[in-house]
């Protein structure tokens, strides 16, 4: 739910990372945290657990240039993917303006991507938003390594909506993909938000 | 997802009013007013050393899983939540459906008088958020993105990434 402050003349959006456990949530939020300028960039924040997996969330707030006076600001969030932490996922999904579903490509990992988008799904619809509608985009992350599903087949089976979608590797050298995802959910929550009526 | 938070000046200014008063009133260290999303509102008192942003998500995130832990117990809600620290205490409290109160004190003040306080101020605050929900469901028709270009949009990322 996109936050307007006309005192502080400051636009804050929220945008959920989501996907199955050790799909790259962490490691794309990791990566823009230290791609990104210091300037334009708070403390990131991760609570995890001693085995570093996700156990609530983590945190990263990003500033933006001012767009028509306003300073837009970034909040992102992962949600943990181990199964178990379904609670947790609904609680931080709550507000969120737009969500990066992050998939893991390889091929063993095919199914949980399934799970995941239909918890998605799920937490979606219990807060009343249609996936159909909201800004959303897809990562196909893990394209470096070398057992990974086809990327045709990973649309056909994640991506039945058509929504705009990214092969990537996040834990690669440059992070290929992190950027073009972030800054395609922000574009389509910016445009959601310029045609509301 | 469109629905928005707005916040303008004049209601601003009143829970900044009121939330300064609370401040001096309890002698807490530093009041944040959050909304339930970890968007900060109003921040006073000693918070110059304090990571506000984090500080909000964090406090944030705190009284959603309390929140589900209510629930889980069949409790409506637990809407005071207290943390003891060496030097420093916290005092987080849930003000109407959508607001966070979290208040930092130490050996100046006491829980007791912060809650006492906490108390009259979450009632004026309430007000004044009953008075922004009015006028919010009034400017939903204004739309400040209105304006935004493709242009506008597209330069966002030009300069930090």
């Amino acid at each position: 739910m996109s936050f307007i402050n006309y005192s502080s003349r400051e636009i804050i959006l929220k945008i959920v990372f989501y996907g199955p456990g050790l799909s790259g949530k962490t490691t794309n939020i990791k990566f823009i945290y230290a791609a990104t300028n210091p300037d334009a960039r708070g403390k990131l924040i991760s609570l995890e657990t001693k085995a570093e997996r996700t156990l609530f969330f983590d945190f990263l707030p990003l500033s933006l240039p001012a767009i028509r006076g306003f300073k837009t600001r970034l909040h992102l969030y992962t949600v943990p993917g181990q199964l178990f932490y379904s609670a947790s996922r609904k609680l931080i999904m709550k507000g969120a303006d737009g969500v990066i579903f992050v998939s893991d490509s390889q091929q063993e990992r095919f199914e949980a991507n399934l799970i995941a988008m239909d918890d998605l799904q799920e937490n979606l619809q219990a807060y009343g938003y249609d996936i159909e509608k909201i800004p959303f985009v897809i990562q196909y992350n893990k394209r470096d390594l070398p057992n990974v599903t086809p990327v045709e087949e990973l649309r056909k089976a994640l991506n039945p909506w058509g929504v705009p979608d990214f092969e990537a590797s996040a834990a690669a050298e440059g992070g290929p993909g992190v950027f073009d995802t972030l800054k395609s959910v922000v574009k389509m929550i910016i445009r959601d938000l310029r045609n509301a009526k | 997802m469109n629905p928005r938070i707005v916040i303008f000046e004049e209601e601003q200014r009143q829970l900044e009013g009121v939330c300064k008063k609370l401040a001096k009133d309890s002698l807490a260290r530093a009041i944040f007013l959050l909304d339930k999303n970890g968007q900060i509102i109003v921040a006073t008192g000693e918070v110059a050393e304090i990571d506000t942003t984090s500080l909000a998500s964090l406090v944030a995130g705190t009284a959603a899983a309390t929140s589900s832990l209510a629930r889980l117990l069949g409790e409506e809600e637990f809407p005071v939540h207290f943390h003891e620290g060496q030097r420093d205490n916290l005092h987080i409290s849930i003000v109407g459906p959508e607001h966070i109160l979290a208040v930092i004190f130490d050996q100046r003040s006491s829980l007791g008088l912060v809650r006492l306080r906490v108390k009259k101020a979450s009632d004026q605050l309430l007000e004044i958020f009953v008075k922004l929900a009015e006028r919010q469901s009034e400017d939903q028709g204004n739309n400040v993105f209105s304006e935004i270009t493709d242009e506008d949009i597209d330069n966002l990322f030009s300069d930090s990434f």
